[in-house]
């Protein structure tokens, strides 16, 4: 059996291909919300309030008049900072604290661990809103809020994986070799977990969307003016039999997204662990 | 299956006698819920809205049409001068506690309500209060300092409720008082329920037997609870692109009508960079009203220029007062030394009509220069921070109270934070005044007053977009004051 290139076996699977396509997509709008929308998504003009998608409105306008496309445009860029930032704290603070339970284990590691059932007993979105609800409502909270989630889900998975590293059989030759516990970890137990990271990140970029989208439409996530799927959402309840395109594309906006980041968790998934694709 | 076909038909049967038997319960849909249930600690229009009429009394009442009613007075005479106001009191009035009310309970509630240490809202009506006689348990004789022609619609007010001594300070969350309904529960966050009162002077007025006064503040939320039947009356419905809806079913009407509720884009002029007039000139030449009243009201609201009802015939049409101007608000801007704008923010509380106007609104102070951040606040958070520590530089609210033009008369005190003696001169000129030519006149120079001041950027007048069941009567169309006169209400089949 030949040793691929990463590449080369993620292309092999199809979800991951599906999966970065639709991330592609929102990706791209994001890039894209940068440089130019047709129109200023904060726009507001009432007199031309719900009209129909057109070729100057390409999804139609909204209650206020707010261009719907170029709103769905920025919107993807908000709920990809959200996602990103949230996830990095989460990946930063999870893996710094899994790996320090790894590596001392004892009362280190059990406190560590008990902190993390403790955040992880509340429901993601609970334990968000209750952060939003203190901090109060708006974009950074959102994140800080999100982040805070993320942290134990990859203490936990950190922690497992490095003690089935810790008890190989290359580490025991690391230890007798004199290194300490600082360079073994960086140098033998970080690189052989990354590909379990990077697929718990990418799964848990989309439930940040998730999370992002439910904070905005309970009105704790990112604050009007600025545009957010989640908000769309809200707004567009009580105009659902009289313009119903305007909750149906920002729902589809976050499906793809969270579609795309779940395809590709799980495409990455089954290309970096050898013995699923040995399986196979 | 059999047991389910069984389950079913017994079901229906059950909902079928359900149905032959009159209604007499009710559920009213409320978007803010109170903070407390004592209208004499708290101005939350909520208070009264539950509360005034139902359970507490005053000596009198506002009817729909805006005149005073008797209401725990049956009569009441007016001395020559103005100054002595003597009020009848029926016999055999007794407190939800069993207590017997006299004219004793009216000078106590007066006394407490303006005493120095009194924490109610509406303390500064009972200033004029001189003196309080009790001749006898059915007489109160009430001796102003000064007449005033709008004392008797003060006394109308929950403010003025009568209270029994020994329940009064329970009255926060238990209310007590003399009305046709009595206080049942309140859960809070959810609902008050009220019921009839058994001791209630006269048994035969009152046809809803049990009244639930449900809090849905989102908006979006109303809508199904009306059409799943989970409410039968929505007086204010916040969502109004949905009465079209409603319209068009006829398990429903729809009552559109006015409320004494002016909506301004309220400016803090005790605090930058709202305490320069140029400033808030600015904000009113920015503002274009038919934009907020489409987009936050579909169109029902009334455009206002100034603090006064449009449907009232003293009302003075200023609402050219300030021209929609985007150059002339940009210069004003840069006369008040903010040639680069200014950073405002704006703490909308939770309803439709708010949040949606502060968003149209913001949107349209920034074309003029404003850099305005939304910060969306709860009702609770409102009150406490907006209203009592008045820290904020722009909220959206209704002022749903009728005459309260002397809001603009409280100074440093009230959240406004607006002060001006030609204004406390007109608005004491007015008080004394008993000539009706004169009184409109001078309210014409109040509303023109407020607006050349620019103590706000009025917007519009709020609308009452009721959505009620089809088989309810006894609504009131307008509200010239907050009050569900629940014992007017009655179900036909």
């Amino acid at each position: 059996m030949t040793r691929d290139g990463l590449l080369m076996r993620c292309l092999r699977q199809r979800n991951f291909i599906i999966g970065a396509i639709l991330v592609g997509v929102v990706l791209s709008a994001a890039l894209l919300s940068y440089f130019w929308t047709p129109h200023s998504p904060s726009r507001i003009n009432v007199p031309g309030r719900l009209a129909p998608a057109s070729a100057t409105h390409w999804f139609g306008t909204d209650h206020f008049g707010r261009d719907v496309f170029s709103m769905i445009l920025v919107g993807s860029r908000n709920s990809i900072a959200v996602g990103l930032v949230a996830v990095t704290i989460g990946v930063l603070t999870g893996v710094a604290l899994g790996l320090l339970a790894s590596a001392k284990r004892g009362w280190v590691e059990d406190l560590v661990m008990r902190m993390a059932d403790f955040t992880f007993a509340f429901p993601a979105i609970l334990s968000a809103i209750l952060i939003t609800a203190i901090l109060g409502p708006g974009t950074f909270n959102s994140i800080l809020a999100i982040g805070i989630f993320n942290i134990p889900v990859f203490a936990r998975i950190t922690r497992g994986a490095a003690n089935a590293i810790l008890a190989r059989d290359f580490i025991l030759a690391a230890r007798a070799a004199g290194k300490g516990h600082i360079r073994i970890t960086l140098e033998h137990v970080l690189p052989n977990i990354s590909n379990v990271l990077i697929v718990q990140a990418t799964i848990n970029f989309a439930l940040a969307i998730l999370a992002e989208a439910g904070l905005s439409y309970l009105g704790l996530g990112t604050q009007p003016p600025n545009p957010s799927w989640g908000r769309m959402l809200n707004e567009s309840q009580t105009f659902l039999f009289r313009a119903p395109m305007l909750a149906i594309y920002p729902g589809a906006a976050i499906m793809i997204a969270v579609l795309g980041l779940n395809l590709l968790g799980d495409g990455l998934r089954d290309a970096l662990d050898p013995r699923l694709s040995r399986s196979r | 299956m059999r047991i389910f076909t069984t389950s079913l038909a017994v079901a229906l049967l059950m909902s079928a006698t359900a149905a032959l038997a009159a209604k007499d319960t009710i559920v009213i849909g409320m978007q803010d819920e109170p903070p407390v249930l004592d209208p004499t600690q708290n101005a939350a229009a909520a208070i009264d809205v539950i509360f005034s009429v139902n359970v507490y009394e005053s000596l009198v009442r506002i009817g729909e049409d805006g005149t005073v009613k008797p209401g725990l007075a049956t009569s009441w005479t007016i001395g020559e001068d103005g100054k002595a106001y003597t009020f009848k009191l029926p016999k055999g009035v007794v407190f939800d506690n069993g207590e017997k009310l006299t004219s004793e309970n009216v000078k106590w509630s007066f006394e407490r309500a303006g005493s120095a240490t009194s924490t109610n809202p509406t303390k500064r009506h009972f200033a004029n209060i001189a003196a309080i006689e009790t001749p006898d348990p059915e007489t109160v004789i009430l001796r102003l300092k000064a007449p005033s022609s709008l004392f008797l619609s003060y006394m109308a007010s929950g403010g003025a409720a009568i209270f029994d001594p020994k329940s009064a300070d329970n009255n926060k969350t238990t209310p007590v008082g003399t009305g046709p309904y009595k206080f049942k529960q309140w859960v809070k966050g959810d609902r008050v329920v009220l019921e009839k009162s058994p001791t209630y002077r006269d048994p035969s007025k009152a046809q809803i037997k049990q009244a639930t006064f449900k809090f849905v503040p989102d908006a979006a939320a109303q809508v199904p609870a009306l059409l799943a039947g989970d409410i039968d009356a929505f007086p204010t419905v916040g969502a109004t692109e949905t009465l079209d809806r409603f319209k068009a079913d006829s398990r429903f009407q729809v009552v559109i009508g006015s409320t004494e509720g002016e909506v301004p884009l309220i400016l803090n002029n005790n605090k930058k960079p709202f305490d320069d007039i140029r400033v808030r000139r600015a904000a009113n030449h920015a503002i274009e009203r038919k934009s907020i009243i489409d987009g936050a009201t579909s169109g029902y609201g009334l455009p206002i220029g100034s603090h006064f009802p449009p449907h009232h015939p003293w009302y003075v049409d200023l609402t050219n007062r300030y021209p929609h101007d985007i150059a002339k608000a940009k210069e004003l801007l840069k006369e008040a030394g903010y040639p680069n704008g200014v950073d405002v923010t704006i703490k909308p509380p939770p309803f439709a009509y708010a949040r949606r106007s502060a968003e149209i609104v913001s949107a349209q102070l920034m074309e003029a220069g404003f850099r305005v951040k939304i910060e969306p606040v709860e009702w609770a958070q409102w009150l406490d921070v907006v209203y009592k520590q008045k820290n904020y530089d722009m909220t959206v609210v209704a002022h749903v109270s009728p005459w309260d033009q002397d809001n603009y008369t409280r100074g440093k005190d009230y959240y406004y934070g607006y002060q001006n003696p030609e204004m406390d001169a007109l608005m004491k000129a007015v008080l004394a005044e008993s000539n009706e030519a004169k009184q409109k006149d001078l309210y014409g120079q109040i509303q023109r007053k407020i607006a050349d001041e620019a103590v706000h950027a009025f917007m519009f007048q709020l609308p009452r977009t009721g959505v009620y069941a089809a088989k309810l009567r006894g609504i009131w169309k307008n509200s010239p004051v907050s009050v569900t006169d629940l014992a007017g209400l009655s179900w036909v089949d």
